[in-house]
């Protein structure tokens, strides 16, 4: 188990229900015991029928299911489920990870798209990600972290007032960023949501990316914004 | 014996266009014998008909004419009876039987006695009723000095006062003229059936050897013979489009089987090794140190020998797929200038920083027909190459149109390929730098081949001077 990386844990504000569909007993247990302790209740269904079942409480605050199951299959319980009017995020877990793989799932009703096998610490990243996406608030136009402002109208960024200028790219990278401020992202969550890049390059051409947005809105700055979280990825979040 | 007998390997099937008779049930069972036997049936059909006609039209015709004739004659000899009387048509009769029957005319009035009053027959004939109406009868007729029996055609008209009027025709001409038509039809239409049963018989066995060609050859690549196709016999029929079609079915089943046999091979032979390795580090990790810390740092190795084997099996997966062959084709419009801007800008920092200087020059408006994901992780691992053996210097991303090809050029001032290497590295796990301690799996360049092929494309590697230079070209899309 490989669950090191917990600079997320005090987000949990009030305890969490996750929904584990899968078949695979030891997958479901690894994922029963990583996600528990990093705080989620946890229910496991083994099946796309059980599944659908739990689901239709609408008593979860996401799902994570495989999609390839026993009895009825993950995307075709997702159908069900979002016909029914429930839209709890789900987040698909697949072997199959072509492009076409991908935009079937998400058509389906699945909010995110995660390939097996995969880091735990990835898992628990998006998890998160979805999980804030149901709170955010709606229609924001003005993203406050700490003393750093982004404008999401005039593309204006300022830290203590002071102008900070960035590059259209760089502009993205924080905007998600601190979209997800507190929270761990990825590498190859950055690279999904920013660049549209579905793969993983060998170059380490992200944290180059991120470093230079570091450097601009870290640098002639005591206390730094920009974390870098080991095996994980990137946090931004206001000094404590 | 027997039981020897019975093991024995089946016959090989004799070849159906030399042994045709041999098959005859198969034969039957056959649409092309069908087909044959339906063509033949019309064939005999309209034969049939045009027999038909001709008979009419000519034996059936000269007895129409001949009893034309006949009422013709009645006609005028009961204008004279009703002018004249008995004795006027007997004087007439007389008169047209004085002559030697060279115009055929028979003619013989009796008296109610059965008498002859006048007339060139001697007697009334035999066997022939005294009933009104049309008959046949036959006559003596004295030709070349011997005597002949002729049939005859004759109609009785009843005169009131028990006389008797026969006027007829010899009809020996007609007849032997309706006999040799007779023959003649029936030679003529035996030929004409025969021709028809043989015609169709060659038909239904050329369809049968074409469509057997393609059956045999389909036999033989479900045994395991991929490469063999079906022959193409060049008279661009439907046969050859059936048969082209075909063989571009099983070129692209080949493609896929061979696809799909190198990724085995290859998971076999280079996933072996890092699997091997990752048990090792497990089982040491394992036995080793009871220090925790040690312990996560071997286990943390262990995760990422494991990411290093994910990506191995991506990429083999990814190159797999992309030489299976078009799967979405045709792809949507694809603007080659966005994918090299995007990669360009994502690159730009990590070479910078490496003391690359890297250059875009795009030509506007260059499209193809293609997957932008395909692509761009294509020209991102060009990219990554360069990054990982140039050390540095120009780095030049190019894009630009000749004639009708797309061109996407990445140029850099490294090392270069030897000229001898530029095929092999292609190849799957092949690496030139011998001690292999640059980062990579080896696989690349051969994503970087399957996703060009599969774009109808190609992908060659060039001398930069010095550098190394890679060249895509596409079909380009017409703006």
């Amino acid at each position: 188990m490989v669950v090191d990386t917990r600079p997320h844990a005090p987000f949990l504000l009030r305890n969490m229900k996750l929904l584990v569909v899968e078949d695979d007993r030891e997958t479901a247990s690894y994922l029963q015991k990583g996600l528990g302790e990093s705080g989620y209740t946890v229910d496991r269904a083994q099946d796309g029928r059980d599944g659908l079942f739990l689901a239709s409480s609408g008593g979860y605050d996401a799902i994570v299911l495989d999609r390839m199951l026993p009895a009825m299959d993950g995307l075709t319980m997702l159908s069900a489920l979002r016909a029914a009017e429930i839209h709890t995020p789900a987040l698909i877990l697949s072997a199959l990870g072509t492009v076409d793989d991908r935009v079937k799932g998400l058509r389906a009703g699945g909010d995110d798209y995660l390939v097996k096998p995969f880091a735990f610490s990835e898992l628990l990243a998006r998890i998160e990600a979805l999980l804030r996406r149901g709170s955010a608030a709606p229609a924001t136009t003005m993203l406050r972290v700490g003393e750093l402002e982004l404008d999401l109208l005039t593309r204006a960024v300022r830290r203590c007032g002071k102008p900070v200028d960035l590059l259209p790219r760089e502009f993205q990278l924080l905007e998600y960023l601190m979209r997800n401020a507190g929270h761990v992202v990825t590498r190859t969550m950055l690279l999904e949501h920013v660049w549209d890049y579905h793969f993983d390059p060998q170059t380490n051409v992200v944290d180059v990316h991120v470093s230079r947005l570091r450097q601009k809105i870290d640098r002639s700055f005591a206390r730094p914004l920009l974390h870098t979280v080991r095996g994980a990825g990137y946090c931004l979040r206001a000094p404590d | 014996m027997v039981a020897e007998k019975l093991l024995l390997p089946a016959a090989p099937r004799p070849s159906l266009t030399r042994h045709f008779p041999a098959n005859l049930p198969r034969l039957v069972r056959t649409h092309a014998f069908r087909l044959a036997a339906l063509y033949f049936a019309v064939f005999a059909a309209s034969v049939l008909g045009v027999l038909l006609f001709v008979y009419w039209n000519s034996a059936d015709f000269v007895e129409r004419q001949t009893e034309a004739t006949l009422e013709a004659e009645i006609t005028g000899l009961a204008e004279q009876y009703d002018q004249r009387g008995l004795s006027g048509l007997v004087q007439i009769v007389a008169a047209r039987s004085a002559g030697d029957r060279g115009d055929a005319m028979l003619y013989l009035i009796t008296a109610p006695d059965g008498q002859p009053l006048a007339g060139n027959i001697a007697a009334w004939p035999l066997g022939v009723p005294a009933r009104a109406g049309w008959l046949s009868f036959a006559v003596q007729s004295t030709a070349n000095g011997h005597v002949e029996t002729d049939p005859a055609r004759g109609r009785l008209i009843l005169i009131p006062g028990g006389y008797r009027l026969l006027v007829g025709r010899d009809i020996r001409d007609a007849a032997a003229f309706r006999d040799r038509v007779k023959l003649t039809l029936l030679w003529s239409g035996l030929v004409a059936l025969g021709v028809g049963l043989l015609g169709g018989a060659a038909m239904s066995r050329k369809l049968l050897r074409r469509v057997e060609l393609v059956n045999r050859t389909s036999e033989r690549v479900m045994a395991g013979n991929l490469s063999d196709r079906v022959p193409v016999e060049g008279t661009s029929d439907e046969f050859d489009q059936l048969a082209g079609n075909l063989n571009r079915m099983l070129d692209q089943i080949e493609r896929l089987m061979t696809a799909m046999r190198e990724v085995t091979d290859d998971v076999a032979h280079d996933l072996r090794t890092p699997l091997a390795r990752l048990r090792a580090r497990l089982e040491l990790a394992l036995i080793g140190s009871d220090d925790a810390a040690d312990q996560g740092e071997a286990i943390r190795a262990a995760i990422d020998e494991a990411d290093r084997l994910l990506a191995t099996f991506n990429a083999l997966l990814g190159i797999a797929e992309a030489q299976a062959g078009p799967a979405r084709d045709p792809a949507e419009p694809l603007d080659l200038c966005e994918v090299a801007r995007g990669a360009a800008e994502l690159y730009q920092p990590a070479a910078e920083e490496r003391g690359f200087n890297v250059s875009l020059a795009v030509e506007a408006g260059v499209k193809i027909r293609g997957d932008r994901h395909l692509l761009s992780q294509t020209l991102a691992n060009l990219l990554d190459n360069a990054l990982k053996y140039a050390g540095g210097g120009d780095l030049q991303i190019r894009v630009f149109a000749v004639g009708r090809r797309a061109v996407l050029e990445v140029a850099d001032r490294g090392p270069g390929i030897p000229k001898s290497d530029r095929e092999s590295v292609f190849d799957r796990f092949v690496r030139l730098e011998p001690s292999r301690s640059t980062p990579g799996n080896g696989l690349g360049l051969s994503l970087v081949r399957a996703v060009a092929h599969r774009h109808h494309g190609s992908v060659t590697l060039a001398d930069n001077q010095p550098g190394l230079k890679v060249r895509l070209e596409f079909p380009a899309l017409s703006a």
